[in-house]
């Protein structure tokens, strides 16, 4: 077997760098008061070097704390993580901390929504990301905050020299958020995990911030995971596309496959439920009914089964007694007992006419 | 002067039905800024909103856009009177409310209502659903002949939530849900306006649709007028049929809603609209307009047009001259722009090439038709 397989991931060397990091298996459980929290469920996914992964979802879909995992955030007091996480072939599940510590904010790094509550009031945001800096690569001050103005230079704030020693509340949360982005790529990592980092800002901000982090990208070929809720952002950035539901992923594909010919009842209820700027305004909007759910203690069978209109199209009782499972479909892989036919039939006649009217 | 003119000039012809219900003009509220030791003194003003003029008609919705820190919702507030303007009036049906007294505000208070924005932190953590929404009633002392219970009961139905919650706490909803009982007690007294600050943005994408698709039942059964803040331009555009995008204190664009989402006339709502993200990989309407940099501080706004400091299109008379907020020609009635180099209205147009054609042609259109409508405005 590995005489086999050996000169096969020799001889492609594209295909060594698919599986820069791959996650697999991934389950993520929570111990709390109330019971135990399946947050994260049998989660895959791969991502290659030098390209962007979306994940959307809504709030409590796991999309943040399937990361949080591949970072080694969570408390291990009450959090069991289960499955494989490989960066660059190094798995990452059961690594001792230190040995986590050497990876965080040199290899991978993490940028987070909430920029005021990320950076530490206390210190100079010349010193925070300084930091990771010198701690990595055992540079002196000096040097560190050199390289501090040339990041902050590089993310794009003016008079870079002199904010060096500004504090957080000296900026705005644009300049916030590129403080953040700066101090997440001072070691050059090569993962780089943005846990929603323009849903806090304006429109115009966010757009300046997702051009800026393709910018950074094209430069140093830097892989992106970009999680965020808003479908508009994941077409400005993401190569690929995962949809979470109550801790699975329901669909993957490439952004252009979930966008324009989503398989899944959740992709479609999120594609019609969101108002285009160019669309008719008398049609009224067509919401997900329902809202989603606890994960506690999830529906039996596909989670989405309380909240989906295509129920009835599956023969038998399925939708509520079997977990779909993640399969091909129509070009990529969606979660649904839906059969393909049945699928492209009603994107076809019931999704499209009502994205494009 | 000359923006509340054209403004009164334009409330004469309403765009939709019904007459005005709420006339602002020349809204200005300053924060002071206290410093100084030992005594404490102002030593500066926060601009939040400056010399604002619009009109409201009775079932109408007016959406207010723009970026945080640009004065939408401390506009939403002085209209709802939770803070006293520093200038200018605000006619609530014919009645000036500026500085009414807390008296006289009484009873135009159950007839102007407010949804706040975070459906978390509005409801009172230790009262019952029932109490949230009687709460209105029996503050205004209204007894409705079935009892404050039933209608209690009747709001809780028409906003979608089971009437036997009626005991319940707001820590056993989910956050659309919340959102739909702060729906429920803006109803309770049957306003007549309703101030909207960001009514979804806190709220989960799927959730969002449902929460607009209520507003907008309830606007038009109950014939409520809006006030619509928000950020998201598209949901705007969904639920309100004229606009007003603010900037720094001011309005810089007011227009129905086609008028001002297909011919924008002004480089901020351009630059808006053009980076809205749009899920549709396919629709390629344009280059993004990259502005650069951040809303300058509302403690020392800059000279002349606010916007010229991001404006790609500034000039030295943007400096030193503030643009009044008039209908310039080629638009259409009631769509009022405060620019003195406006663009051509045509989205595609203008967004691939906003430096190189705009900065020719409009200029000189520009140079003929602003002062011929500040003459006749004054």
């Amino acid at each position: 077997m590995s005489t086999l397989t050996k000169p096969e991931a020799a001889g492609t060397p594209a295909g060594a760098g698919d599986a820069f990091l791959s996650v697999r298996d991934l389950r993520v459980r929570f111990r709390t008061e109330d019971g135990i929290v399946k947050a994260v469920n049998e989660l895959n996914f791969d991502l290659e070097a030098g390209k962007t992964l979306g994940i959307v979802g809504e709030s409590g879909s796991g999309k943040s704390v399937s990361n949080l995992a591949v970072m080694g955030l969570h408390n291990p007091r009450n959090t069991t993580i289960e499955g494989s996480i490989k960066l660059e072939g190094q798995e990452l599940i059961g690594l001792p901390q230190r040995d986590l510590e050497k990876l965080r904010g040199n290899k991978m790094a993490m940028i987070f929504q909430d920029s005021l509550a990320a950076l530490s009031p206390y210190y100079t945001i010349g010193r925070q990301i300084a930091e990771p800096f010198m701690k990595h690569t055992g540079a002196n001050k000096k040097e560190g905050r050199e390289r501090a103005i040339e990041m902050l230079a590089k993310v794009g704030i003016p008079q870079p020299d002199k904010r060096v020693d500004s504090y957080p509340h000296e900026f705005s949360g644009g300049m916030r958020q590129r403080a953040m982005i700066a101090m997440s790529l001072v070691c050059n990592p090569k993962l780089l995990i943005a846990d929603e980092p323009t849903t806090a800002l304006d429109v115009t901000v966010q757009a300046q911030i997702v051009d800026l982090l393709k910018d950074l990208q094209q430069e140093f070929g830097t892989s992106i995971i970009f999680i965020t809720h808003d479908l508009g952002v994941i077409r400005e950035i993401a190569d690929d596309v995962l949809v979470m539901y109550a801790g699975r992923a329901v669909e993957r594909g490439t952004m252009r496959e979930i966008l324009k010919t989503p398989q899944h009842p959740y992709g479609w209820g999120l594609l019609s439920s969101i108002p285009r700027i160019n669309a008719s305004v008398d049609i009224p909007l067509r919401p997900i009914p329902g809202s989603p759910p606890s994960l506690l203690n999830p529906p039996s069978g596909c989670a989405f089964n309380p909240r989906c209109e295509f129920r009835e199209q599956v023969t038998g009782d399925k939708c509520r007694t079997e977990r779909p499972a993640l399969e091909e479909a129509n070009g990529h892989l969606s979660a649904c007992h839906l059969t393909p036919a049945q699928k492209q039939s009603i994107l076809t006649e019931q999704i499209l006419p009502r994205l494009s009217s | 002067m000359s923006a509340e003119q054209t403004v009164s000039g334009a409330a004469a012809k309403p765009v939709a039905t019904g007459t005005p219900l709420l006339e602002v003009s020349g809204l200005t509220k300053h924060f002071p800024v206290m410093g100084g030791f030992p005594f404490k003194r102002q030593v500066g003003a926060v601009q939040a909103v400056d010399d604002v003029s619009f009109t409201v008609n009775a079932g109408e919705s007016l959406g207010l856009v723009g970026e945080s820190g640009c004065g939408k919702s401390t506009t939403g507030r002085l209209v709802t009177r939770l803070y006293e303007p520093t200038a200018g009036s605000i006619k609530y049906m014919g009645q000036d409310i500026a500085h009414a007294s807390r008296k006289e505000l009484a009873p135009i208070r159950s007839e102007i209502q407010m949804i706040f924005q975070d459906p978390y932190s509005s409801l009172n953590p230790r009262h019952t659903v029932g109490t949230i929404i009687s709460g209105p009633m029996e503050i205004n002392g209204i007894n409705p002949p079935q009892g404050r219970e039933a209608r209690v009961k009747e709001l809780l139905e028409i906003v979608g939530l089971n009437p036997e919650h009626y005991n319940r706490f707001p820590h056993e909803f989910s956050g659309g849900q919340r959102q739909r009982i702060g729906v429920a007690r803006a109803l309770a007294l049957n306003p007549k306006l309703i101030v909207a600050d960001e009514p979804v943005s806190a709220l989960d994408v799927s959730i969002q649709a449902q929460v607009v698709n209520l507003l907008q039942e309830l606007q038009k059964e109950l014939g409520i007028a809006f006030v619509f803040i928000a950020h998201d331009l598209s949901i705007v555009r969904h639920f309100s049929q004229r606009v007003a995008v603010m900037y720094l204190g001011k309005v810089v664009e007011i227009a129905d809603r086609d008028s001002l989402y297909e011919a924008p006339r002004h480089p901020y709502t351009h630059a808006l609209l053009s980076a809205a993200p749009d899920a549709d990989p396919d629709n390629l309407a344009g280059e993004r307009i990259r502005l650069t940099g951040d809303v300058p501080s509302p403690l020392n706004p800059p000279s002349g047009c606010r916007f010229r400091t991001r404006c790609w299109k500034a000039q030295e008379k943007c400096a030193t001259e503030e643009p009044p907020l008039v209908q310039l020609s080629g638009s259409a009635d009631g769509h009022l722009t405060a620019c003195h180099f406006p663009e051509f209205g045509d989205v595609q147009g203008n967004a691939k090439a906003p430096a190189t054609e705009a900065a020719t042609a409009p200029e000189s259109e520009a140079k003929a038709s602003v002062p011929e409508q500040r003459e006749s405005a004054e």
